[in-house]
């Protein structure tokens, strides 16, 4: 355990030094990621212009969901996705064998291999929207609200990792969709909304599923206090559950790769 | 000229025997083509307790699958294509033939209109049954949006190639196009219709290029304007495309002489 936090610094620091090079890459891509943040809110805005509510949920409500969305995008923009583009990448050259052949756990060594640290700005602006919801709603959350929603938000991280660690395993039966964490990233965008405000099939579909309920919503509703013990535990639970799939799944895959090279 | 005419059906051939061979990457990237439908989810929601502004539930329906055609139909690539080739240095071969490198790569991406066809056809199908009644009736406004759907596949491929030329003279020309499409997603209507638009920003979106791209081509299908509006707007988008052509020819020309091939 003590090795695998080690492993999991080490990389950190490699990738963030690596990234860190590149000032200007810095400065642009940060500044493209606040007006992204904008273009994320606009909808929303224009929306609330013309409605005080929206299924039930209000303004500054549908903010806090808007704010764990844009969060979560940073986080999966940020780092999932590019690095597991590398290992996408690792299988379409072969080299994935030098990966493999390290002492350490091949999982943890692509996880974080390649950072985007610009994309802090995106945590940074979940952190100014959720200050905006909260100064309109009248009140902050209390300490059990915030601790739930923490709990709810590493739950949320782990899902989406596991999604991501999903849809690469893909990429070693089928090396020919290598942009099918694209398509990931663009389902994900349905996270920005609550999602009770789908019926019927499609709210069974992302909640179930493809747990986008549980990447935003559920936190968001934690934060709002408005979560049931009972749900979640419910979600704490399939967070795990899914997790666990995820990493037999991988761990089967990887077993079936095969070199390209030689 | 005749021998442009002579050489482009095959460049197209060949463009869409490229396309069928990456037909697994292709059907993906054009299924990532999902915002109108997430759009359309909050505004379904919102119009369940009646119309905002003139969109019912199904006009907000009608609305945002035909945004989705319009983005399927006309789609480009060619920034990423160019960008890459400059920093690989193959666009030195590309200069070598005879043949304009905007020109080829023109004629790709003309040659996966049929495939993007193919992706689209569901759509049409849901938007002919959900939205029937929300559709233009003027046979006009159909043909007029031939030309509006070209115009506006030629504005987005102009604007990359623009954006793509000046990766000759600093690297990050990608990031470029990256703000030019957040500023185009919402000021071409693609997020939200520009007649939901509060005062001044709708303003802004009416006299910008932008609702050329999208917005314009998804009105004659709902048939928003009458026959000499319609006609006005399409003058007003190939003035634009002029622009954007003379732009693109200046951009190209005084790129090439910063460029140096990267040999070795």
């Amino acid at each position: 355990m003590m090795r695998a936090l080690r492993v999991v610094r080490a990389q950190l620091r490699a990738s963030i030094a690596i990234a860190l090079q590149y000032r200007l890459e810095f400065a642009v891509e940060g500044g493209l990621a606040l007006l992204w943040v904008g273009v994320t809110l606009f909808p929303l805005i224009v929306v609330f212009g013309n409605r005080p509510e929206v299924a039930g949920w209000t303004f500054p409500e549908m903010l806090v969901v808007l704010g764990w969305f844009v969060a979560l995008k940073g986080v999966l923009e940020g780092t999932l996705s590019p690095s597991l583009m590398q290992v996408v990448e690792h299988v379409r050259k072969g080299t994935l064998d030098f990966v493999l052949l390290k002492p350490a756990d091949a999982q943890l060594l692509v996880s974080l291999s390649k950072i985007e640290p610009w994309r802090l700005i995106d945590l940074a602006a979940a952190g100014a929207i959720f200050a905006i919801a909260f100064r309109r709603i009248g009140h902050s959350p209390g300490a059990p609200e915030v601790l739930l929603a923490a709990v709810l938000l590493c739950a949320a991280t782990l899902v989406l990792y596991s999604i991501a660690i999903l849809v690469v395993s893909v990429a070693f039966v089928a090396v020919r969709v290598d942009n099918l964490l694209y398509l990931f990233q663009s389902i994900f965008d349905v996270a920005r909304w609550p999602s009770t405000i789908f019926r019927g099939l499609l709210s069974v579909l992302f909640t179930f599923v493809l747990p986008l309920a549980l990447m935003t919503t559920y936190p968001a509703l934690a934060l709002l206090g408005k979560l049931t013990i009972g749900t979640a535990a419910g979600a704490l639970l399939g967070t795990l559950l899914f997790a666990a799939v995820a990493r037999a799944i991988w761990l089967a895959s990887i077993r079936r790769y095969t070199s390209a090279s030689s | 000229m005749t021998r442009l005419l002579r050489l482009y059906p095959q460049l197209l051939r060949t463009g869409f025997a490229e396309a069928v061979a990456y037909r697994a990457e292709f059907l993906i990237w054009m299924f990532s083509t999902n915002m109108p439908l997430v759009m359309l989810a909050i505004w379904a929601a919102a119009a369940r307790s009646g119309p905002v502004g003139a969109y019912t539930q199904q006009g907000f329906a009608a609305y945002y699958l035909a945004a989705l055609l319009v983005r399927l139909m006309t789609g480009a690539w060619v920034v990423w294509e160019m960008t890459m080739e400059i920093r690989q240095g193959t666009l030195a071969l590309r200069l070598l033939r005879p043949l304009h490198p905007l020109v080829q790569w023109s004629a790709d991406n003309i040659a996966a209109i049929p495939m993007r066809g193919i992706v689209a056809m569901p759509v049409i199908a849901i938007l002919l049954y959900v939205a029937r009644a929300e559709l233009a009736h003027d046979w006009f406004s159909w043909l007029l949006l031939c030309p509006a759907l070209l115009g506006a596949w030629l504005l987005y491929f102009l604007v990359q190639a623009i954006i793509g030329t000046m990766a000759l003279r600093f690297e990050s020309a990608a990031s470029l196009f990256d703000a030019w499409l957040g500023f185009s997603n919402v000021l071409s209507g693609y997020l939200v219709p520009l007649d939901l638009f509060p005062g001044a920003i709708r303003r802004l979106a009416l006299v910008l290029p932008f609702r050329f791209q999208l917005s314009f081509p998804v009105e004659l299908m709902l048939g928003r304007w009458s026959r000499t509006e319609a006609l006005e707007l399409l003058a007003a988008q190939w003035a634009y495309l002029l622009l954007f052509m003379l732009a693109t020819r200046v951009a190209w020309r005084s790129g090439l002489r910063h460029y140096a091939a990267y040999g070795g």
